[in-house]
């Protein structure tokens, strides 16, 4: 029951906006407007690499209301699996990509009263797209964006000129300004929901503070940047395709099953959707769990496994796919 | 496509009934000798000409005659109609989706033009010409989703998701099979179908609720329910209950035929692109028994659907009344011939 | 129509005092305060100190739920005259609360649903709101038919106060609403009502 709804795109513009922050603008081949999209939501980027087909996911950051073109932004991780190496050294300008449609896993909540944004570093990029629709809304919101230095952060200045100095405020690790999460979310009148994006750690203190301050969960979001984690190379049977798959130590168990014409269901690619939930029939290592989607009970019963981001200490693992 | 507006009533002389080309475009719910309750979701594509799926928002020979009812349900009750506040946006979607596909199916009856966010929308059928400020409710005659419901066949409710649930914050009802929006706004998937029967035991809901929650713009998905009404009324809802239960008391072996109809519900679910809400469409097709079994295939395999129903549903459905008689009236029908495997006509 | 093994009906999980919340505003009817003293029992009265306690004691109650809670001495304590008053105080505190102030109910069920119904409306999430049942058992419910809100149902049918019609009690309850609701038990054929059978104590 798949209906292929990807979009042939070609890059239109390459523009670098920080260190190490590259934006990619996509234009479709068809010339047809792209969907307006949730602010939050995120595409899957396809693109050839060698043989292989590789998909990562990214926060779309242009105004969700253009259909003209869709944009992202990608960080060069230093420890890249290659998504990000590839995006900056190998795209150029004119190239075609493949888009999924739009997914959003990081809504707004609408009935929220107010509404206070807090990213680290690349993590800005949701809210970019989120903070465009509330202000076209004529809604509440605040902006606490931590960068490392001025030079790394991208888009503090427009945001600040945009949004005015009173709703966007920049605190830089170089200079010693670190979020005062503690007196900010004290104040908050009731109504108001937090959302945070960065890295793990950010994410982590962040809610962690707002829970000791008896914020109720029902009023926190996150969404965590999770690229597949490497790790020793395993063998993966397949029960239904009859088949047998090496997954690589730069590959996730997905990546391998695609690579071998198997066509598994995903949407997020990131551990947090449930698309992608696989029976595992038997399995002779350790699961390694990498995803925030299944519930602690079914990662304990080693009987189901998120393949777009988990994978195993041991040998071979037998899956009902 | 030529559709011939019929101009007929769904309540008092009950004058309804289906031309032989909208008997066979029916969506019989029905692809074996029996019924039980699963997660019936298949894609929402176009399928073949002369039937319901033709087009994915359909519009029938009982458009006109369907708004005007329409019309007066919310006349005499406009708690029919309800959105919570933070549904405004979901509410825009909804009116852009249906225009948009209205538009795309039947360029002859509707038109939308769009110049950036000033918006003009034709509807000829029903003689509405309207300039509009997308955005702007203050543009309208009314909220976006009850403006475009007013023109669109079915009940709607439109979903918010958060919290791994869906919430029905927003909706039009007056063509319901037996549920009260005005009660039922707010709550979530599994408290609004809390008072159906067995399903929830078979777990139906729990992967129906999950494979909606990862529904994806551009791929709409659609299922067929079913119930049977005395007499062709749209609205029988539980606020008139009190004035529509007794019509169950009035089959006779003799107006089995005419009065006892079978309901289909086309609902189709469709993710919105600003709210990241779901739109679900509920569209009501009524067939009479005397219409069925012209198409032979419905004919044998209906009674044989109502014969093995569960006791639950036959209760549920409140088809305890009428049951029996219907079964006896369409018999005749059954030469006890097997039945081709699927929905359609031989 | 089937009355059993309906989903819709709210689970009150109890009061269970949230220590991280920088203030603690308890809205409480008739027997409500039982459920504060349970807390206080558990985990001591150190909460007090930083809880807003709004009590409309109802007839049914015993008179020294309210002198008991004075003697507790919470921050403030506010005795109401009838829910509607209580509800008025109550949204004014919910304009000036912050995300540290974590809201308790306790009291009847149509209490505890109109209470939940005005915190809603602040963009609050109900799962956010503490909750315990005490009193009792007895409905509020809405004629589906002609919405009128009949309060302290106690068997089912019973007729609807506004429009006279002999009303099932379905266990669907709607939280925005704060009701049951109530459907024609003889729409199908009238005179055939069955007579009242005491449910809700």
């Amino acid at each position: 029951m798949s209906i292929n709804t990807d979009m042939a795109v070609r890059v239109t513009a390459i523009t670098q906006v920080a260190e190490s922050v590259k934006r990619f603008r996509f234009e479709r081949l068809d010339g047809k407007p792209f969907p307006v999209f949730p602010g939050g939501a995120h595409v899957v980027v396809a693109w050839k690499d060698g043989g292989m087909i590789r998909r990562n996911p990214y926060s779309l950051m242009s105004a969700p209301g253009d259909t003209s073109a869709y944009e992202i932004s990608v960080l060069r991780v230093e420890k890249s699996r290659g998504g990000s190496a590839f995006l900056h050294e190998k795209v150029k300008l004119g190239d075609t990509l493949s888009l999924s449609q739009p997914v959003d896993l990081f809504p707004i909540d609408q009935r929220g009263r107010k509404h206070i944004f807090m990213a680290g570093g690349i993590g800005i990029t949701p809210f970019m797209a989120m903070m465009d629709q509330l202000s076209k809304l004529n809604q509440n919101f605040e902006l606490h964006y931590a960068v490392r230095t001025r030079t790394h952060g991208a888009y503090w200045q427009e945001l600040t000129e945009r949004y005015g100095a009173h709703r966007v405020k920049i605190y830089c690790d170089a200079e010693k300004l670190f979020i005062p999460t503690e007196p900010l979310l004290g104040a908050q009148p009731l109504g108001t929901h937090l959302y945070v994006c960065g890295p793990g750690g950010m994410i982590d203190g962040v809610l962690g503070t707002a829970r000791k301050l008896g914020w109720p969960e029902e009023n926190l979001h996150s969404e965590r940047f999770l690229a597949p984690p490497p790790g020793a190379p395993f063998t993966v049977k397949l029960t239904r395709s009859n088949k047998t798959v090496e997954v690589a130590e730069h590959q996730s168990i997905l990546e391998a099953v695609e690579a071998a014409g198997v066509d598994a269901p995903f949407m997020c690619r990131g551990g947090a959707c449930g698309q992608c939930e696989t029976n595992v029939t038997a399995c002779d290592g350790e699961i390694l769990h990498h995803d925030h989607y299944l519930p602690q009970a079914d990662k304990a019963s080693g009987k189901k496994i998120m393949i777009c981001v988990s994978r195993i200490k041991g040998k071979e693992i037998t899956l009902d796919l | 496509m030529n559709i011939k507006f019929k101009q007929e009533t769904f309540r008092d002389d009950f004058s309804f009934q289906n031309s032989p080309e909208a008997i066979r475009r029916f969506p019989f719910p029905f692809h074996e000798d029996k019924y039980m309750y699963s997660v019936n979701m298949e894609p929402h594509v176009p399928g073949s000409k002369g039937h319901a799926y033709e087009t994915l928002i359909d519009v029938d020979e009982h458009y006109i005659s369907e708004m005007a009812d329409r019309a007066k349900v919310l006349k005499e009750d406009p708690l029919r109609c309800q959105a919570l506040p933070h549904m405004m946006q979901a509410q825009w979607d909804t009116l852009e989706l249906l225009m948009e596909q209205m538009a795309e199916g039947y360029p002859d009856l509707f038109t939308l033009t769009r110049q950036a966010d000033q918006w003009h929308w034709i509807n000829r059928p029903l003689n509405i010409d309207q300039k509009f400020t997308f955005g702007d409710v203050t543009t309208l005659p009314c909220e976006p989703m009850e403006y475009i419901t007013r023109q669109s066949q079915g009940d709607f409710c439109i979903v918010d998701q958060r919290d791994n649930n869906l919430w029905m914050d927003a909706g039009i009802a007056t063509t319901q099979a037996d549920w009260s929006l005005d009660f039922d706004i707010g709550m979530n998937f599994m408290e609004w179908h809390g008072p159906v029967p067995l399903a929830h035991q078979m777990g139906v809901f729990e992967r129906a609720l999950k494979f909606l929650l990862n529904l994806q713009q551009g791929k709409p998905v659609r299922r067929l329910n079913w119930t049977m009404t005395i007499n062709p009324r749209l609205d029988t809802s539980p606020e008139n209950y009190h004035k529509w239960g007794s019509d169950r008391m009035t089959v006779t072996p003799e107006n089995v035929g005419q009065k006892v109809h079978l309901r289909c519900e086309l609902q189709s679910l469709w993710r919105l692109p600003r709210s990241n809400a779901i739109l679900f469409v509920i569209r009501c097709y009524l067939l009479k028994m005397g219409e069925l079994v012209e198409v032979p295939k419905w004919g044998r395999r209906f009674p044989r659907v109502l014969k093995s129903l569960p006791p639950e549903l036959v209760d549920y459905k409140g088809l305890t009344r009428f049951r029996d008689m219907t079964v006896e009236w369409l018999s005749k029908y059954d030469d006890g011939k097997p039945t081709s495997p699927g929905i359609y006509p031989d | 129509m089937l009355v059993n093994g309906i989903k819709s009906r709210p689970v009150y999980t109890g009061l269970t005092i949230d220590p991280n919340a920088g203030r603690h505003l308890f809205a409480l009817e008739g027997e409500g305060p039982q459920a504060l003293f349970d807390q206080v029992q558990q985990v001591g009265a150190g909460f007090l100190a930083s809880a807003q306690i709004l009590y409309v004691p109802t007839t049914a109650a015993p008179k020294d739920h309210a002198a008991k809670i004075a003697a507790l001495k919470p921050d403030d304590l506010w005795l109401a005259p009838t829910i509607a008053v209580l509800l008025n105080r109550f949204r004014n505190e919910l304009s000036r609360a912050t995300m540290r102030t974590r809201i308790y109910v306790a009291g009847t069920e149509g209490f505890i649903g109109q209470v939940m119904r005005e915190t809603l409306d602040f963009g609050v999430d109900h799962k956010s709101i503490r909750n315990e049942h005490r009193g009792s058992e007895a409905r509020r419910v809405q004629c589906v038919h002609c919405k009128g809100i009949t309060e302290d149902v106690k068997t089912s049918p019973y007729a609807c106060t506004h429009c006279g019609l002999n009303l099932l009690v379905r266990d669907h309850y709607s939280r925005r609403l704060a009701a049951f609701q109530g459907v024609s038990i003889e729409a199908e054929e009238p005179g055939t009502a069955p007579p009242p059978e005491e449910l809700f104590r």
